[in-house]
């Protein structure tokens, strides 16, 4: 009997070690495409390109951190703005490794893709070491984004409507401008006052990416660790589509949804209720 | 010829320097004697024992004046010198794309209205160091002082402490997609020039294929001599980016020169594929309408291609097509600057790459062939008939350098190049004269890697062979040196 017990045991020892093994082997690889990232080499190439910023720990309290604004991301967090993934789970190794070479606009952040995609493979398999968090969850699966409707002047009321609704214009302001009633109020996970997207700021690209898919994810998927929640839940495809048309009205590019709301707003503008508290909705 | 008026780069003046002073102290005959571009006529006809030994002693002074590493920019953006550099000043595929993009990193944070007021772009590098210089075949007095005495040929070996030359760097964005460089740049006597001093139109029409630089700027090396990781006497140049054939003195051009004119360049997003073509006065860099009133063309093309877990390669090829004048207006004999005339062309064209086995391991191979006007080999005015046996000088180079980075902040260097006449400027002279081969070995530690500042323990060794139709020339350096810059 006490040999049994033995037995089990250090069986059950094994499969324990077997498992948190599996699970810290998994953690100290990446996976994208066809690449496996390895942390051992990304831990090199994490000191000689990032260490200055986000930290020797990855905390985000790299030499650097105290000049820098907005702060340096805090990997030990887990929390990432830009994720294929629903709002409170990790991001998948392919959204790290797209974050990473893409850079994260208005911020210090660079285009990493300069470098070989297996370095960047590399450090995506190192920055995971920083949270248990990647040892002991998977990766949320992506969100299906569906096809993109055509872009109708109806689509963008509609957005506009929406963009009153979820009321939006608290922070980014009525007109896009990232200057809404609570935009002062605002901070990130860590207590860091963090501004809201200016959309008439002029430039081409977004937080996470620069088409139209990647603004549906955004607030499909919230951005982690920022007051900008998810709107899964609160809105179907069709009007999530619709918003994103009209937030491209609202930046001043010659945009197809540009181009159709100017004409429509030459004709019928004075008809349209400002957006904010006095909009009556 | 007419006076020519110091414009090359420091660098290029030491390389110069260094070999005329192995020329002329190997007793060589008066062609190969002034075998080397010469930048100012003092140096290239010195043929004193007192001319050899100051140019001599000055040599690697001002080798390393012009090296580009620029803390401002980390400063600006808090990133460690890692992070452009492979090992600080020659740039990672990284920093190679930010250069292109105008000294911008793309996040809509580059304009200076984005900075602390009282940030200012500017960078200082000096190189405090102690040298030891020594040449074989150096032409002496018999007895030291008696000039009646004779002469002989000794090896001269000289060393102790001594200082570089200094750069004054200021570089980065005038407004986004406008960018500036401004390099005030001394010799180790504190003897100004200006290196670099341009202004750079970025992503014109919205486009990376599209910039327009208009100054004096760095020709579009996809091997870089501004930026390389040697400092010494005999390495700090390579000899392939200066060199001329034996008995010419009527072209003093030199790859590696920083050149005035203007040029349109492009790259692809991530730089892995780049373009240069520009249009440049015919002055080798000199801001003076110092010589006639020509003009070079560079052309630069390169690829490269990530190559998995070797890493990114690069492959490029050049083409330099330019031209000096033979013979100038005169006034009482004396040659009136800027009016040259009768231009004879020359090119330079060849290939270069930039190749990694991994993060550790980097190779430098570069090959050029080079071709001078009979004209311009024989230093014969074009409105006289050449001499008897004159003929285009033609000659090879090759290099190959390599790096191996035990970590970010330690490498070790190597280098090996070779000089080839393929053709003489004069059928009558040796076959192999002005054959070169240089060797050059070294390290360099950075104790420190962060954002604001940059210092560099550097040491090596380095030995250039020279062929002087005779026995050949040997001059070697020994170099201990502190880089730093902030």
């Amino acid at each position: 009997m006490r040999h049994h017990s033995a037995v089990g045991a250090l069986t059950g020892l094994g499969m324990l070690l077997l498992v948190a093994g599996v699970a810290t082997g998994a953690a100290q690889e990446s996976h994208i495409g066809n690449l496996t990232g390895h942390a051992a080499s990304g831990q090199k190439l994490y000191k000689r390109f990032c260490i200055g910023c986000h930290g020797p720990d990855g905390d985000g309290n790299g030499e650097n951190a105290q000049w820098i604004d907005p702060k340096p991301r805090d990997f030990t967090a887990a929390l990432f703005k830009c994720r294929s993934t629903p709002t409170g789970t990790l991001p998948t190794d392919q959204d790290l490794f797209n974050a990473m070479s893409r850079g994260f606009v208005t911020t210090n952040m660079p285009i990493w893709e300069p470098l070989a995609a297996q370095n960047r493979a590399d450090l995506v398999a190192y920055v995971k070491t920083f949270s248990p968090r990647f040892t002991t969850e998977k990766a949320g699966v992506s969100i299906t984004i569906p096809p993109e409707p055509a872009i109708s002047i109806d689509g963008i009321l509609r957005g506009r409507q929406t963009f009153q609704k979820m009321e939006c214009w608290k922070c980014h302001g009525p007109a896009g401008h990232g200057d809404g009633p609570s935009a002062s109020t605002l901070t990130d996970s860590k207590d860091n006052p963090i501004r809201p997207y200016n959309f008439a700021a002029g430039t081409t690209r977004f937080m996470c990416g620069a088409n139209n898919q990647d603004i549906y994810r955004d607030f499909m998927t919230g951005l982690d660790g920022s007051p900008m929640p998810s709107f899964a839940d609160q809105l179907q495809p069709a009007e999530a589509w619709d918003l994103v048309h009209f937030l491209r009205t609202l930046q001043p590019l010659d945009t197809p949804e540009a181009r159709i709301w100017r004409q429509w707003v030459a004709t019928h503008g004075k008809d349209l209720k400002p957006i904010g508290p006095d909009n009556g909705q | 010829m007419v006076e020519r008026f110091f414009g090359g780069g420091s660098r290029a003046t030491a390389c110069r320097i260094g070999l005329v002073v192995a020329m002329i102290g190997a007793g060589a005959p008066g062609p190969v004697a002034a075998a080397v571009r010469g930048t100012g006529s003092g140096v290239v006809t010195a043929r004193g024992t007192s001319a050899t030994l100051t140019a001599y002693a000055t040599a690697y002074a001002a080798s390393r004046t012009n090296a580009k590493a620029i803390p401002a920019f980390a400063r600006k953006y808090g990133l460690a010198c890692s992070a452009c550099h492979t090992a600080w000043p020659e740039l990672n595929a990284f920093g190679q794309a930010f250069r292109d993009r105008g000294y911008q990193l793309g996040n809509e944070r580059d304009s200076p209205i984005w900075q602390n007021a009282s940030y200012f772009p500017v960078t200082a590098r000096i190189t405090p160091q102690w040298h030891r210089e020594s040449a074989n075949q150096q032409t002496v007095d018999v007895v030291p002082g008696d000039t009646t005495s004779g002469t002989t040929q000794r090896t001269l070996t000289m060393s102790g402490f001594g200082l570089s030359g200094m750069d004054l760097w200021m570089a980065g964005t005038l407004f986004k997609n406008i960018s500036f460089v401004l390099l005030p740049s001394s010799d180790e006597n504190a003897q100004w020039h200006f290196e670099a001093a341009f202004v750079r139109f970025d992503n014109l029409a919205n486009s990376g294929w599209v910039n327009f630089k208009f100054g004096k700027f760095e020709l579009d090396n996809l091997i870089s001599e501004k930026r390389f990781l040697f400092l010494s006497g005999n390495g700090g140049s390579y000899l392939s980016y200066h060199f001329a054939p034996p008995g010419e003195t009527s072209n003093d051009f030199g790859i590696g020169d920083n050149q005035i004119g203007a040029e349109l360049s492009g790259h692809s997003d991530n730089s892995y594929t780049r373009y240069g073509l520009a249009l440049l006065s015919s002055t080798d860099g000199n801001p003076d309408l110092a010589e006639g009133q020509s003009y070079d063309a560079d052309l630069t093309l390169s690829q490269a291609w990530d190559a998995g877990k070797l890493g990114v390669q690069r492959l490029g090829a050049f083409a330099y097509l330019g031209q000096r004048p033979t013979y100038y207006q005169t006034s009482g004999g004396a040659p009136i600057a800027g009016t040259g005339t009768g231009a004879k062309g020359f090119y330079r064209v060849g290939l270069a790459g930039d190749f990694f086995l991994g993060n550790s391991l980097e190779f430098l191979p570069f090959v050029m062939h080079a071709h001078d006007n009979a004209f311009l080999g024989s230093n014969t005015p074009s409105n006289v008939a050449l001499p008897a046996g004159a003929q285009a000088p033609e000659w090879n180079g090759a290099f190959l350098e390599s790096h191996y980075y035990i970590n970010p902040q330690l490498v070790l260097l190597g280098r090996y190049e070779a000089i080839r006449m393929s053709q003489q400027a004069n059928a009558g002279m040796p076959s192999s004269l002005g054959n070169q081969d240089a060797l050059s070995f070294g390290t360099r530690w950075y104790p420190i890697m962060f954002s604001r500042a940059g210092l560099a323990w550097d040491g090596e060794w380095s030995i250039v062979k020279t062929n002087t139709g005779g026995a050949p020339m040997w001059s070697n350096s020994v170099l201990i040196a502190l880089d730093f810059d902030f």
